[in-house]
């Protein structure tokens, strides 16, 4: 897609305000809490620390295009099988974070894990199930990789 | 047979004949808003947009106590794009939940650093912003009020006008020329009689910062003002829209009738959405910028320079016990740094005069609870409020008391502990129906493996190897500080699907509320899940009233509530079907979305067939549609007495023991915590699943207090740690190895099922039992929290065996 924008317009701020994809969310502004990260070009950012004129020319995947064609990834199956959220607000970030840490290392160890996602705040679950969806998650997917 | 034991006796008989097979109940189904949640389309203020709107930014006080000499507006103004500015000149209407002590703009002098001063609604969020920077404001720096011993001194007053402050009389006592916001009290016994039979007393103080909510959304409200009609619409992140909208009324003088409060998903709230925060300030820019919308969206920083906290606290206890453990006086006095506005601080000490005892029979006990005005940012409730503080000083004495004696802890509370025909603090007599602290304990401490306290050659021993290891428990209790006749309601609707909508007035902002209410209502109804639908979001126009979505009753009265509502839609629906099948009611019954005959269930009518009034082949029609309601408030519960305390303050007390272990090492001070083993009595587990996140979350946030969190202030009381590099949170790398939740299932006979809440209780006693630990590991008391490391190692380092 091509768009004219403002060139200090931040990352975060085109997928929301230009783009209306309202999954990625805002909590801190400063890349300490996690909550706007996005998936770009392979590698999980905070959103709100991209121009997103940075972004030009690539990949970007935020929650939104976790799922295909109305069905959930292995992922979001597992964060809802393991009850790895509750008020929300803080799992698009999670989602995204791990998604980028499978993407890089399917088979990632406990410690590979939570150095992963420890860039992300959540206040609501104690971690314990994201880390354990996480687990289940990467299990999963190697599973069916090694299946197809 | 004595009185205690019949009443035992008849009580625990029902009790244990309590029907615990359910279909529904109990089961660990999926969090019905769990797939919004995954694919980013959960909407939450944050995310709300209104046609038109305009966005606000507020300029702060960079003082914690200035006069405002002169605001100079006009290059704001000025600048293209701002369509209203605002400041203390333009408004003087006062706000507040249980004492209308705060002005929406400071106004003539700012009593926190952080408070709004001017505001400004612009076309976008960067001329807002600009804007904000041209207001010119001159202020006369003054002597803030810092600290609890110079508030006390009352040298200077943050409030002058005290003893003329609105307040909610009868259950709050400001004191005339003095910091004191309220004073409450209980009392027992006789102190002077109770010490005297004491063989040991022993008299420490304890203390605890103020700390942040942190919930991930930070506040964020829309307003819009109809200049034509007078009427006023809100989209906030609120966590109790029917008490916003009644503060709201208030405030701005207007009808309830005539404000909207609609509430979508909240990301996170804690107590700190409770009460009213951002929407006044609102209401007047988009009356000022002529019924424009307008929202605000706080940054972080605001969140924790400009919104509430929680308290700090000082308990000061002294504490008569026998030889052989037996408590028989305490006296107590809680002092809570309360910041500059009441807000829910008041009820916060109110709380502790019925809480502040602990879960224990002491039968001379006096408690004083002070919530004192000072210079800073105010504070709210915050997840168990008046019971994490009250706990980390009666839990950390009582270990320190069977340290002195020489008694195992366990054994130490075994002999202390409430249990069926003792009196609380306030005199509610307890009964099997109230629940277990008992099995609590016996169960957290059979988890971690207790075999009591280290001695001091195996703490030397450790000791040289670096690391140290130690366990800890604590006792939990806790009971909804809520008026004596708070209030919830539900309304059903059958769908001509055989669905049901259920529409709340409690906000599900993580705690399950949705989830809880399908499961209450499939169970009666006796229809499957999905067939449950909780409509989405509370708007104040269209759903019924609930007091407050706080305090962890709503699975209590939301729950008792949709039993009503949904035995009330069986009612009706018999009430058509014996026309229909020409039965009469009593010989009906309900299953799996039919009213059938009990003597030939082939003989029926679908829900779905009644929906909407129910049609004969030949097109007449009987009924209607169907609509159901149900409430339930609190029963029984009173004011406490002024004087003595006295009173029934408990919807619930749910019980309940943390233990943990814990590795400590004594070089950096650092504390990991190994194993938490955790115990509640729940009366019945409603879902398993959920109660299962409330305790991983709770244990994390009440590690967060235990070890890492707290505001820091300067000797002016200016916020220094308004960020997360500075005022962290636990992040994953905090996560205790190994979490064991235990479910004692006690049932209290008029809850919902034999439930009582768990929500706050899982986090509360956790920085007690943390403290009791880290004796066990090192042989040193520390008194304050939080337990960093930079605490804990300067501790080690003193050579001291007390550390305050």
């Amino acid at each position: 897609m091509s768009e004219d924008i403002d060139p200090t317009m931040l990352l975060l701020h085109f997928l929301r305000d230009r783009l209306k994809l309202f999954g990625t969310k805002e909590a801190c502004g400063e890349g300490e809490c996690g909550a706007c990260t996005i998936v770009m070009d392979g590698e999980a950012v905070n959103s709100c620390l991209v121009l997103a004129i940075e972004a030009q020319g690539s990949e970007i995947t935020t929650v939104e295009g976790l799922s295909r064609d109305g069905e959930l990834s292995i992922l979001q199956q597992e964060f809802i099988n393991g009850d790895a959220l509750q008020c929300g607000f803080c799992t698009p970030g999670f989602l995204m974070s791990a998604r980028a840490l499978l993407d890089r290392n399917p088979d990632p160890s406990d410690d590979d894990i939570i150095e992963g996602l420890s860039g992300n705040l959540c206040r609501c679950t104690g971690y314990r199930q994201i880390f354990e969806a996480v687990k289940r998650a990467a299990k999963r997917e190697r599973e069916e990789l090694s299946r197809s | 047979m004595t009185h205690k034991e019949e009443l035992y006796n008849c009580t625990y008989q029902s009790c244990k004949d309590y029907k615990s097979n359910y279909k529904h109940i109990g089961k660990p189904y999926e969090r019905k808003d769990a797939m919004e949640k995954v694919t980013g389309s959960a909407r939450y203020a944050f995310d709300a947009e209104v046609p038109g709107m305009l966005h606000a930014k507020v300029l702060h006080s960079p003082y914690a106590r200035a006069k405002i000499v002169s605001v100079d507006c006009s290059k704001a103004k000025a600048l293209p794009g701002v369509k209203a500015v605002l400041t203390g000149d333009d408004s003087d209407l006062l706000v507040g939940l249980y004492m209308e002590d705060k002005w929406v703009f400071a106004k003539g002098e700012t009593r926190y650093q952080g408070e709004a001063v001017a505001a400004v609604a612009a076309t976008t969020e960067a001329i807002a912003e600009e804007a904000v920077s041209l207001i010119e404001v001159e202020y006369e720096v003054l002597e803030p009020v810092v600290g609890l011993d110079k508030a006390l001194e009352a040298d200077i007053l943050v409030h002058e006008n005290i003893a003329e402050i609105n307040h909610v009389e009868g259950v709050f006592f400001p004191q005339p020329n003095s910091n004191i916001a309220s004073l409450n009290k209980s009392r027992r016994g006789d102190l002077e009689t109770g010490f005297a039979e004491a063989d040991h007393i022993l008299e420490n103080e304890f203390s605890l910062p103020a700390v942040a909510h942190v919930p991930i959304e930070t506040h964020v409200a829309i307003a819009q003002y109809n200049p034509f009609t007078g009427r006023i619409k809100i989209i906030s992140s609120a966590q109790s829209p029917f008490a916003l909208r009644q503060m709201l009324a208030s405030t701005l003088g207007i009808k309830e009738s005539d404000i909207e409060v609609q509430v979508p998903y909240v990301g996170g709230a804690f107590g700190g959405k409770a009460g009213i925060h951002l929407e006044p300030l609102i209401c007047l820019l988009s009356r000022e910028a002529g019924g424009a919308p307008v929202k605000l969206k706080l940054s972080r920083e605001q969140e924790f320079n400009y919104m509430a906290t929680r308290a700090a606290m000082r308990g000061k206890i002294r504490t008569g016990v026998k030889n052989d453990g037996t408590m028989v006086a305490a006296d107590i006095v809680y002092d809570w740094d309360s910041g500059a506005y009441a807000d829910y601080g008041v009820n916060v000490g109110k709380t502790a005069v019925y809480g502040g005892l602990g879960p224990y029979e002491i039968e001379n006990a006096s408690i004083v609870s002070r919530t004192i005005y000072t210079n800073k940012v105010y504070s709210t409730a915050y997840r168990g409020f008046g019971h994490l503080e009250t706990l980390w000083t009666v839990e950390r004495q009582v270990d320190i008391l069977s340290q002195k004696l020489g008694i195992d802890p366990y054994e130490f509370r075994m002999k202390n502990l409430l249990k069926a025909g003792d009196l609380t603090m306030t005199g509610e007599l307890v009964t099997p129906s109230t629940g277990s602290p008992i099995d609590c304990l016996q169960a957290a401490v059979k988890e971690i493996g207790w075999t009591g306290r280290k001695s001091e050659a195996e703490r030397e021993r450790e000791w040289k190897t670096g690391k140290v290891r130690g366990t800890g428990f604590a006792m939990v209790h806790k009971a909804p500080a809520m008026p004596p006749n708070a209030a919830s309601s539900i309304i059903m609707q059958m769908q001509g699907d055989g669905h049901v909508k259920v529409m709340v007035g409690g906000i599900d902002y993580g705690q399950g509320l949705i989830t809880a209410v399908s499961q209450i209502t499939a169970q009666e109804l006796d229809l499957p899940m999905e067939m449950i639908e909780v409509v989405r979001g509370v708007n104040t126009e269209t759903n019924p009233y609930d007091w407050n979505t706080v305090a962890s009753k709503y699975a209590f009265m939301g729950g008792n509530a949709t039993i009503k509502a949904a035995r009330n839609m069986v009612d009706q629906m018999k009430d058509i079907a014996s026309q229909i099948l020409r039965v009469s009611k009593e010989s009906l019954d309900h299953g799996d979305g039919y009213i059938f005959y009990k003597h030939d269930p082939s003989v029926r009518v679908a829900y779905k067939d009644m929906a909407y009034g129910y049609a004969y082949p030949n097109g007449n029609g009987i009924g209607g549609p169907l609509i159901s309601h149900g409430y339930f408030t609190a029963e029984r519960l009173t004011n406490l007495d002024h004087e003595t305390g006295q009173g029934t303050p408990a919807l619930a007390w749910t019980f309940g023991c943390h233990a943990v272990n814990i590795e400590l090492d004594v070089h950096s001070g650092e504390i990991t915590v190994l194993k938490v083993a955790s115990a509640f009595d729940c009366g019945q587990v409603l879902n398993e699943r959920m109660v299962y996140s409330q305790v991983m979350g709770g244990v994390v946030q009440g590690i967060g207090s235990a070890i890492l969190e707290g505001y820091k202030f300067d000797d002016n009381n200016v916020l220094q740690n308004p960020s997360f590099t500075d005022n962290k949170i636990p992040t994953m790398k905090d996560m205790p190895l190994e979490v064991v939740p235990i479910y004692i299932e006690n049932p209290q006979l008029n809850g919902p099922y034999g439930a009582r809440g768990v929500a706050e209780h899982t986090m509360i006693s956790i920085p007690s039992a943390i403290g009791n630990a880290v004796y066990d590991a090192t042989g040193i008391n520390f008194y304050r929290l939080p337990l960093t490391p930079e605490n804990v190692a300067l501790g080690i380092k003193s050579g001291k065996k007390d550390i305050y």
